[in-house]
C-alpha cells in the first residue's frame, strides 16, 4: 500500500503565499475529506498536487511510491497514479470523450512500454461501455466534444467517468459537489463509491458536508489560513455542519494571521 | 489643355521592390494547337503586366523580391523520365474505393486513363455519354473546339501576371467536361507531379459542368522537396457549374518546400446549382492563391472549405472572393490554419453582394491556432454590400493553445506533444467534417502528426 505524504508544504501563486506549511499523509485505500471555508487554499491544494505550472511550491516535499512529486510534471504525476477530478472541467472542442480517454490510456500503455500498439477498438468500447453504465450515462456520451457544452453535472460526471477509465490509486476530487444537484450528487457519488476499496485513496475537497453524506470520510481535517488546523473522524463534519467554521476561526484566527 | 509645370523627381531608393530577376520565358516557347490563339493574347498580357510588388493592395503581405525569376525554364518533353516517379500513395483514391478516371501531369509529359491492369480507365459508359477527362495535350487533339471554346471563359489572362503566364504557357492541362444531365458516379482524379530542381510547371484546370450535370473531381498537386534548389508552378483553375448542376470539387497541394506556387482560380455557378469547393494546403514555399465565387444564377450555393498547415519558413497567402451576383444565393467559407515554426499565413477574404442580389446569404470564417512564437497569421475578412435585404456575417480569429486545456490533458497522464497534437486535430474537426472523404482526412491527419512533431 502506498501513500501520498505531503510535508510542510508551502506554495505561492503570483508572489502571493497562499499553502503556509501543510502536512497530510493519504493512504490507498482511505477517504481523507478537507474541509474549510473559501479562499484558505483547498483548491491551490489540489492543483499544486496535480502540478499546475501556475503554483509555486517555496517549500516542503510530496512522495508518492518512493517518487519526489514535486520533481514530476503533472503527465509523469498522472501516470505516477494521481488523478484531479477538476471543480472547473475545461472544454477541448473538436475532441471527443472517446478519443481523448483513448489517447490517455495509449499515453499510460507507451510509457510502461514504448513499443505498445495501443488498446484495441473492441476493447477500449466495451471498457467504456461498462464505465459509462457504472455512472448512468447515455453511450452517445462518448462521442460528445469533451466538456464542450456540457452542463455542470454532465462535467463532473465526466470526470468521474475519467477516474473510472484511468483508476488512479490517489483520486483527489476538488469540489466535486459544487453545481449538482442532488440527484447528479447521488449519481456522482454512488460513482466514487463504486471505484473505492483497497486499491483508491481519496482526497475529498470540499467547502459543504452535504457530499459527505454520500461518501463517507474516514478522516475530516479543517483547513485554514493555508494549513490543517483540526483533524478527527466523520463527526467532526457532522460537528462543522452544526456549527459552521466560526468556532474554527475564533480558536486559530490568532495564530493563523 | 493646361500645361503642367516640369518638375524632376528624384528617388532615393533605399529597397528593391522587384524581384531579383525577370523570368526568361519568350513568346517562342508558346505551344502551338487549339488554344494558339488564346496562348498570343495571354501572352500579351503576360508582357504588360509587371510582376507584382508589395505595393499592389493583393500582394501587401507577399513579397517577391527573393523570387529567383529568371532561374526557372519549361521542362524539355519527357523530362519527368529521369526525375523521381509519382509515388503509388499519391495515386490511390482519396475519396472512394475507385476512380472513374485518372490523369496524371508530369513535368514534361502527362498519363491518361493508366494502361490496362490498373482498372483505372474512364469507364466506357461515361465516354459514351459524352464525358471528357483527359490531359490538354490529348484534348487538343481529341477535342480542339471544345477546348478553344471553354478556355478562357472563368478566369481572365488580365487578372493577373501569373494567370496570364498560365494561360500562355500552360505545358499541359486538365480538361473535366461533362455534358447537361449527366450524373459521373465514380470521383475522378488528376495529380499534378512536379519533381525536379529550376524547373517551371504550368497547368491549366478547366471543369465544364453543363446543366443538371454531377460530378466529384479532386485534383492534387504535389511534388518531393528539393533541397537547395527553386522551383515554379503557375497554375489557373476554371469552373463552371451549370444551372441545377452538382460539384464536389477537392483540391490538395503538398508542394515540396522549394516550390513557389502561383493559382488563379474560379467557379461560376448557375441557377439552383452547387459548388462543395474543398482546399488543403500544406506544402510550397510560397503560396500566394486567388480563388474567387461567382454565384451567377438565382439560388446558386457555394460552399468553400480551407485547411492549412505551415512550418518552417512556409509561406501561405490565399485571397478569397464570395461574389453574389444574382439574388437568393448562399455562400460559406470556413478556412482553418495552424502553423508553427517561423510560418507565415495569410487569409484575406471578401463577400460581395451585387445591387439587387437580395436575400442572399454569406458567411466567412477564418480560424488560425498559433504553434510556435516565429509563426504569424494575419486573418483580414471583408464585406463589401450594394443590397440591401441580405445577411452577411464573418469572423477571424488567431489564437494560440492555452495554458489551461494543455494541463487538463496533462494532468491524464498525457504527454506534451500528444496533448499538443490532441488540441489541434480538435481544432481542425469542425473542417475535417466538412469534408466526407475518409481519404482525404487521413491524408491531413497524417500531416498535423508530422508538422506537430515538429514544434
Amino acid at each position: 500500500m502506498s501513500e501520498l505524504v505531503i510535508k510542510n508544504l508551502h506554495v505561492s501563486i503570483d508572489g502571493k503565499e497562499i499553502l503556509k506549511g501543510l502536512d497530510l499523509t493519504v493512504e490507498q485505500g482511505k477517504i481523507h475529506a478537507i474541509m474549510g471555508p473559501n479562499g484558505t487554499g483547498k483548491s491551490t491544494l489540489a492543483y499544486t498536487l496535480m502540478g499546475h505550472p501556475s503554483y509555486e511550491v517555496t517549500e516542503g516535499e510530496v512522495w508518492f511510491k518512493g517518487e519526489n512529486v514535486l520533481e514530476l510534471e503533472a503527465d509523469e504525476r498522472s501516470r505516477l497514479g494521481l488523478f484531479l477530478a477538476f471543480q472547473y472541467p475545461v472544454a477541448i472542442p473538436g475532441v471527443t470523450v472517446a478519443n481523448f480517454l483513448r489517447t490517455a490510456i495509449n499515453s499510460r500503455r507507451r510509457a510502461e512500454n514504448p513499443d505498445d500498439k495501443g488498446i484495441s477498438i473492441p476493447e477500449f468500447r466495451k471498457l467504456l461501455k461498462e464505465k459509462m453504465d457504472l455512472l448512468k450515462m447515455d453511450h452517445n456520451f462518448a462521442g460528445r466534444y469533451l466538456n464542450d457544452g456540457f452542463s455542470g453535472g454532465e462535467k463532473k460526471r465526466a470526470e468521474i467517468l475519467q477516474m473510472a477509465t484511468l483508476k488512479p490509486e490517489i483520486a483527489i476530487l476538488d469540489e466535486t459537489d459544487s453545481g449538482l444537484d442532488i440527484d447528479a450528487l447521488r449519481i456522482v457519488a454512488d460513482g466514487v463509491n463504486a471505484l473505492t476499496g483497497s486499491d483508491l485513496g481519496v482526497l475529498v475537497i470540499t467547502h459543504y458536508q452535504r457530499l459527505l453524506n454520500y461518501i463517507k470520510p474516514d478522516y475530516v481535517h479543517i483547513m485554514l489560513g493555508g494549513r490543517i488546523v483540526e483533524s478527527g473522524g466523520p463527526e467532526l463534519a457532522l460537528h462543522l455542519e452544526e456549527q459552521g467554521y466560526d468556532w474554527v476561526r475564533e480558536k486559530y484566527d490568532e495564530t493563523v494571521a | 489643355m493646361q500645361e503642367k509645370p516640369k518638375t524632376t523627381v528624384t528617388t532615393s531608393r533605399t529597397r528593391r521592390e522587384r524581384a531579383a530577376s525577370d523570368f526568361t520565358f519568350t513568346a517562342d516557347m508558346l505551344p502551338d494547337g487549339a488554344l494558339a490563339d488564346f496562348r498570343r493574347k495571354a501572352w500579351d498580357e503576360y508582357i504588360r503586366l509587371p510582376l507584382p510588388t508589395t505595393r499592389d493592395e493583393p500582394w501587401r503581405r507577399t513579397d517577391l523580391r527573393t523570387l529567383p525569376a529568371g532561374d526557372f525554364r519549361l521542362p524539355k518533353v519527357d523530362e519527368y523520365l529521369d526525375l523521381p516517379d509519382i509515388p503509388d500513395y499519391l495515386l490511390k483514391p482519396l475519396v472512394s474505393d475507385q476512380h472513374g478516371g485518372q490523369v496524371i501531369l508530369y513535368p514534361g509529359g502527362s498519363r491518361v486513363d493508366p494502361s490496362a491492369g490498373s482498372g483505372q480507365r474512364l469507364d466506357p459508359a461515361l465516354v459514351e455519354q459524352g464525358v471528357v477527362f483527359t490531359d490538354f495535350r490529348t484534348a487538343e487533339r481529341q477535342h480542339p473546339e471544345l477546348l478553344a471554346k471553354l478556355a478562357g471563359e472563368i478566369v481572365r489572362p488580365q487578372d493577373g501576371k501569373f494567370a496570364a503566364l498560365a494561360a500562355a504557357l500552360s505545358q499541359n492541362g486538365i480538361l473535366l467536361y461533362v455534358p447537361r444531365g449527366v450524373t459521373v458516379e465514380q470521383p475522378l482524379h488528376s495529380v499534378l507531379w512536379g519533381p525536379g530542381a529550376n524547373l517551371a510547371h504550368i497547368a491549366h484546370i478547366l471543369a465544364w459542368i453543363e446543366d443538371g450535370a454531377s460530378v466529384t473531381y479532386v485534383h492534387e498537386a504535389a511534388s518531393p522537396t528539393e533541397a537547395g534548389a527553386h522551383a515554379l508552378h503557375a497554375g489557373i483553375v476554371e469552373i463552371h457549374v451549370g444551372d441545377g448542376a452538382n460539384l464536389r470539387f477537392v483540391e490538395l497541394q503538398s508542394w515540396g518546400e522549394h516550390v513557389w506556387n502561383f493559382s488563379h482560380e474560379r467557379a461560376r455557378v448557375g441557377r439552383d446549382a452547387s459548388l462543395d469547393w474543398i482546399f488543403g494546403a500544406i506544402g510550397s514555399r510560397l503560396t500566394k492563391n486567388f480563388s474567387d465565387l461567382d454565384l451567377v444564377g438565382e439560388g446558386a450555393t457555394g460552399r468553400m472549405s480551407g485547411f492549412y498547415f505551415t512550418d518552417g519558413t512556409q509561406h501561405l497567402d490565399h485571397d478569397t472572393q464570395q461574389n453574389h451576383l444574382a439574388p437568393h444565393t448562399t455562400s460559406d467559407l470556413l478556412f482553418k490554419g495552424a502553423l508553427t515554426g517561423k510560418s507565415r499565413s495569410v487569409w484575406q477574404g471578401m463577400i460581395y453582394v451585387a445591387p439587387g442580389a437580395q436575400k442572399t446569404d454569406g458567411y466567412q470564417a477564418n480560424r488560425n491556432l498559433v504553434l510556435s512564437k516565429g509563426a504569424r497569421a494575419d486573418s483580414i475578412p471583408g464585406l463589401e454590400i450594394l443590397a440591401d435585404d441580405v445577411r452577411c456575417t464573418h469572423g477571424a480569429t488567431v489564437g494560440k493553445i492555452e495554458e489551461e486545456p494543455m494541463f487538463y490533458l496533462r494532468s491524464r497522464g498525457i504527454p506534451p506533444k500528444d496533448a499538443e497534437r490532441l488540441i489541434v486535430e480538435g481544432f481542425f474537426d469542425p473542417i475535417m467534417q466538412r469534408i466526407p472523404f475518409e481519404g482525404v482526412r487521413a491524408r491531413f491527419q497524417e500531416a498535423i502528426t508530422a508538422k506537430t512533431a515538429n514544434i
